[in-house]
C-alpha cells in the first residue's frame, strides 16, 4: 500500500517537532528514514501508525485518508525498538494474539490460527521456540517474534522503530541482511527508522534523511551518496572531509587543482575519491603522510597538507584497499601527490 | 587460592556490623514484636475464652454480634469492588493520559491517607447530616444517611479509596505502555487491551490493593464511630460492637468480637506474605 503525507506538523509545547512534511511512499518499498537523534523520525511513524496525531496535516494510506482513524484500525503492523513482547504469554500466544482479538465475524477458527502461527514461526526460523516464553529468548530472537506477531496480522505496511538498536553489532549485521531478504520475499511496504546510516544505506532501497523535523534529501541510497543535496546529506552519509571557505586548507584544496564553478562555502570531498601517488617532486608535494589505520578491507591514511608559509596543518583523510597501499609501499613522513577525483560543494 | 579465600572473609568482615550490632538489633525488633503483637494477641484469645467455650460461642452468635458481623461484610462487599474499580480506573488515567489537573487527582488520592479518620466521618456528617448541606433536602426525601447504614458505607468508601490506586500507579508508571500499544497496533480494542494485556501484568499488585482495602474496610473505627449512631443491632460494625460492648463491661463479648478481627487480621498477614512472593516470583 502507498502512503502519502501532506503537511504534516507536530509541536510539543513551543518545540517543533516535525514541520512541514510532505512524503510520498510508493507501495512495496523498503524505507528508511534517517536522522541524528531528536530529528522527529520516530514521531512521524508513530503518526503514520496512529500511535501519535499530526497537529496539522493528513496522513493518506492506500489514498484513504486515515488521518483521525484509530491505531487498531489501520491495518499496521508495529515493531519497537525494545520488542514490546507480551511478557506473561508464550512465544505461540504472541504471534497469534493479532488473530485472536478480532471480531467474531472476522476471527478464523483455533486450528487455521494454529497453522498461520506455526508459518510464520517457521518463516522467522524460531518454530522451536513456540512454547517459550519471551524472558527465555535473545534480544535477536525477540525481534524476530516480534516481526512475525506484526505480520501475523497481515498488514498492508510496516512500521519498524529502530528495530535493531537493542542488539549487538554482530546480530544487527545478520538480522539486517535477513529482514531484506524478508522484504523481497514479502513484499510488503515497510518503514523503518535508524539513526545508524549504515544500516539505512545497507538494507532500505528509498532512504529518507530527516534533520530538525524537516526532510533534507529523498532517494535511493546511491543517489543520497552520490549527489547529496546539501552540506548536511553529504556529512551525514558515508565519511567527508570538510573545507570551509577561506579557511587555509581550502587554499590547499584549491592547490590541487580544483576551482568550484561559483562562490561557495564549503567543499566536502569523499575519503575515497582522494588519490594518493608517491611525490614525484618532493618540494611540489601535496601532502605528508602523518598515520594510517587498518579498516578490514579499507586503509584510512592521514595527512597533513603541505601548506606553504608555516601555516597550522589540518588533518585529510584519504581511503584505499589494502592492495593499492601496499603497492604504494609508503612510510610515515612521506610526501605524497594528491589528486582529487570529485568534491561536492554546498553552499 | 589461601589470598583468594583470605580476601572474601575479609570482604565480608568490612560489610558485617560487628556481631553485638546484629545480636542487640534483632533483639529489639523481636522485643518489639512480642510486646505490641504477640502479647495483644494472647491476651485477646484468653479473655475472650476466659468464661469458657460456651460463654464464647453464645457472646459470638448474639443477635447484636450476629448484626455487627453482618453489616461488616456488607460494608466490605460494597466498598471493596467499587474501590477497586475507582483505583483501577484512576491509576490507568494517571500512568496513561496527559490532562490538565493531573498532580491534582495525584494529590488528592492521597488526601484519605492524611485526614484523620474522625475528620473523615465529620466531613460527611457536615454534607449529609442535620445541620450539613444537604441535610434539608435529604429530610424532605426521607432519605437518612447519617446514623444509617448509608453513611458508613460512604465513609469507608472515602477512607479506602487510595489502597488501589495507590498499589497500582508506581507498578503501571514502571511497566510502560510499549505492551499495549503493540496490542492496539494488532488490532485489539481498548477493552480488549486491558483484559488482556494489562491486567495480567498486574495482577498480584491488584490482589495486593484489594487484600490492604479489605482489611482496612473492615477494620475502620474512627470514620465509621462518628457517622453511625452506635444503634444496635443496626448501625454498629464489629469494631463498634467491640468499644459498645466493652463499656458495658461485658469483656467477653467485646474479646469473642475481638479475637474474628484478630483472625482476619492474621488472615491478611497469610496473604499479604504470599502475595508479595508471587510477585517477586514472577518478576524474577
Amino acid at each position: 500500500m502507498s502512503i502519502l503525507l501532506n503537511n504534516i506538523s507536530k509541536n510539543y509545547g513551543s518545540f517543533s517537532a516535525l514541520n512541514d512534511i510532505n512524503l510520498e511512499i510508493p507501495a512495496g518499498e523498503l524505507v528508511a528514514l534517517l536522522g541524528p537523534s531528536g530529528c522527529g523520525k520516530t514521531t512521524l511513524l508513530r503518526i503514520i501508525a496512529g500511535l501519535e496525531y499530526a497537529d496539522e496535516g493528513r496522513v493518506l494510506l492506500n489514498g484513504v485518508d486515515e488521518t483521525d482513524q484509530h491505531v487498531s484500525r489501520r491495518g499496521i503492523g508495529f515493531v519497537f525498538q525494545h520488542y514490546a513482547l507480551f511478557r506473561h504469554m508464550t512465544v505461540f500466544d504472541n504471534v497469534a494474539f493479532g488473530l485472536r482479538v478480532k471480531h467474531k465475524r472476522d476471527r478464523p477458527s483455533e486450528t487455521i490460527i494454529k497453522q498461520k502461527v506455526h508459518d510464520l514461526l517457521n518463516l522467522v526460523q524460531l518454530d522451536w521456540l513456540h512454547n517459550r516464553h519471551p524472558d527465555q529468548l535473545s534480544g535477536g530472537q525477540r525481534q524476530r517474534i516480534a516481526l512475525a506477531r506484526a505480520l501475523a496480522v497481515e498488514p498492508s505496511v510496516l512500521l519498524l522503530d529502530e528495530p535493531f538498536g537493542a542488539l549487538d553489532a554482530s546480530v544487527r549485521k545478520d538480522l539486517r541482511i535477513w529482514l531484506r531478504n524478508l522484504h523481497s520475499q514479502l513484499h510488503v511496504t515497510s518503514i523503518f527508522v535508524t539513526h545508524d546510516q549504515e544500516e539505512a544505506m545497507e538494507v532500505a532501497s528509498q532512504v529518507v534523511v530527516l534533520n530538525k523535523g524537516i526532510i533534507e534529501q529523498q532517494g535511493s541510497p546511491s543517489d543520497i551518496y552520490d549527489h547529496p543535496a546539501n552540506a548536511f546529506v553529504s556529512k551525514f552519509i558515508g565519511q567527508t572531509n570538510v573545507f570551509h571557505v577561506d579557511s587555509p586548507s581550502r587554499l590547499w584544496l584549491e592547490s590541487t587543482g580544483l576551482r568550484p564553478a561559483m562562490e561557495t562555502q564549503i567543499a566536502h570531498v569523499r575519503p575515497h575519491d582522494i588519490e594518493i601517488t608517491k611525490a614525484v617532486n618532493e618540494s611540489g608535494a601535496s601532502a605528508i603522510i602523518e598515520d594510517w589505520q587498518h579498516l578490514g578491507a579499507l586503509i584510512r591514511i592521514v595527512l597533513s597538507n603541505n601548506l606553504p608559509h608555516n601555516e597550522t596543518n589540518t588533518l585529510v583523510y584519504a581511503e584505499m584497499s589494502n592492495e593499492s597501499f601496499k603497492q604504494l609501499e609508503l612510510r610515515k613522513g612521506d610526501k605524497v601527490d594528491v589528486r582529487i577525483r570529485q568534491v561536492h560543494w554546498f553552499h | 587460592m589461601a589470598s583468594l579465600s583470605s580476601t572474601i572473609r575479609l570482604q565480608t568482615q568490612i560489610t558485617q556490623d560487628a556481631a553485638w550490632v546484629r545480636w542487640s538489633l534483632t533483639a529489639i525488633a523481636l522485643a518489639f514484636i512480642a510486646l505490641f503483637l504477640c502479647l495483644p494477641l494472647l491476651l485477646i484469645i484468653t479473655a475472650a475464652f476466659a468464661k469458657g467455650w460456651s460463654a464464647y460461642w453464645s457472646e459470638l452468635t448474639d443477635h447484636d454480634t450476629l448484626s455487627a458481623i453482618k453489616l461488616t461484610l456488607l460494608t466490605a462487599l460494597i466498598t471493596v469492588p467499587l474501590n477497586t474499580v475507582f483505583g483501577i480506573a484512576a491509576a490507568w488515567a494517571i500512568t496513561r493520559f496527559e490532562f490538565i489537573g493531573k498532580s491534582l487527582l495525584t494529590t488528592l488520592i492521597d488526601l484519605p491517607f492524611s485526614v484523620s479518620p474522625v475528620i473523615s466521618g465529620l466531613i460527611f456528617v457536615l454534607l449529609f447530616g442535620k445541620q450539613g448541606w444537604f441535610g434539608d433536602w435529604l429530610y424532605t426525601h426521607d432519605i437518612k444517611i447519617i446514623f444509617a447504614v448509608p453513611g458508613i458505607i460512604l465513609v469507608t468508601l472515602f477512607v479506602t479509596f487510595p489502597f488501589v490506586a495507590r498499589e497500582l500507579i508506581p507498578l503501571m508508571e514502571e511497566m510502560g505502555n510499549e505492551e499495549e500499544e503493540a496490542a492496539l497496533s494488532l488490532g485489539a480494542s481498548g477493552w480488549k487491551t486491558f483484559l488482556f494485556i494489562t491486567l495480567p501484568n498486574i495482577k498480584w499488585a491488584l490482589l495486593y490493593g484489594i487484600l490492604l482495602c479489605n482489611a482496612r474496610a473492615m477494620g475502620e473505627f474512627g470514620a465509621v464511630s462518628v457517622v453511625s449512631g452506635h444503634i444496635r443491632g443496626l448501625t454498629n460494625t464489629l469494631p463498634l460492637h467491640v468499644e459498645v460492648s466493652y463499656n458495658e463491661y461485658n469483656s467477653v463479648a467485646a474479646f469473642a468480637s475481638a479475637s474474628i478481627l484478630a483472625g482476619l487480621a492474621i488472615v491478611t498477614l497469610i496473604l499479604k506474605s504470599f502475595l508479595e512472593w508471587q510477585q517477586a516470583h514472577d518478576r524474577a
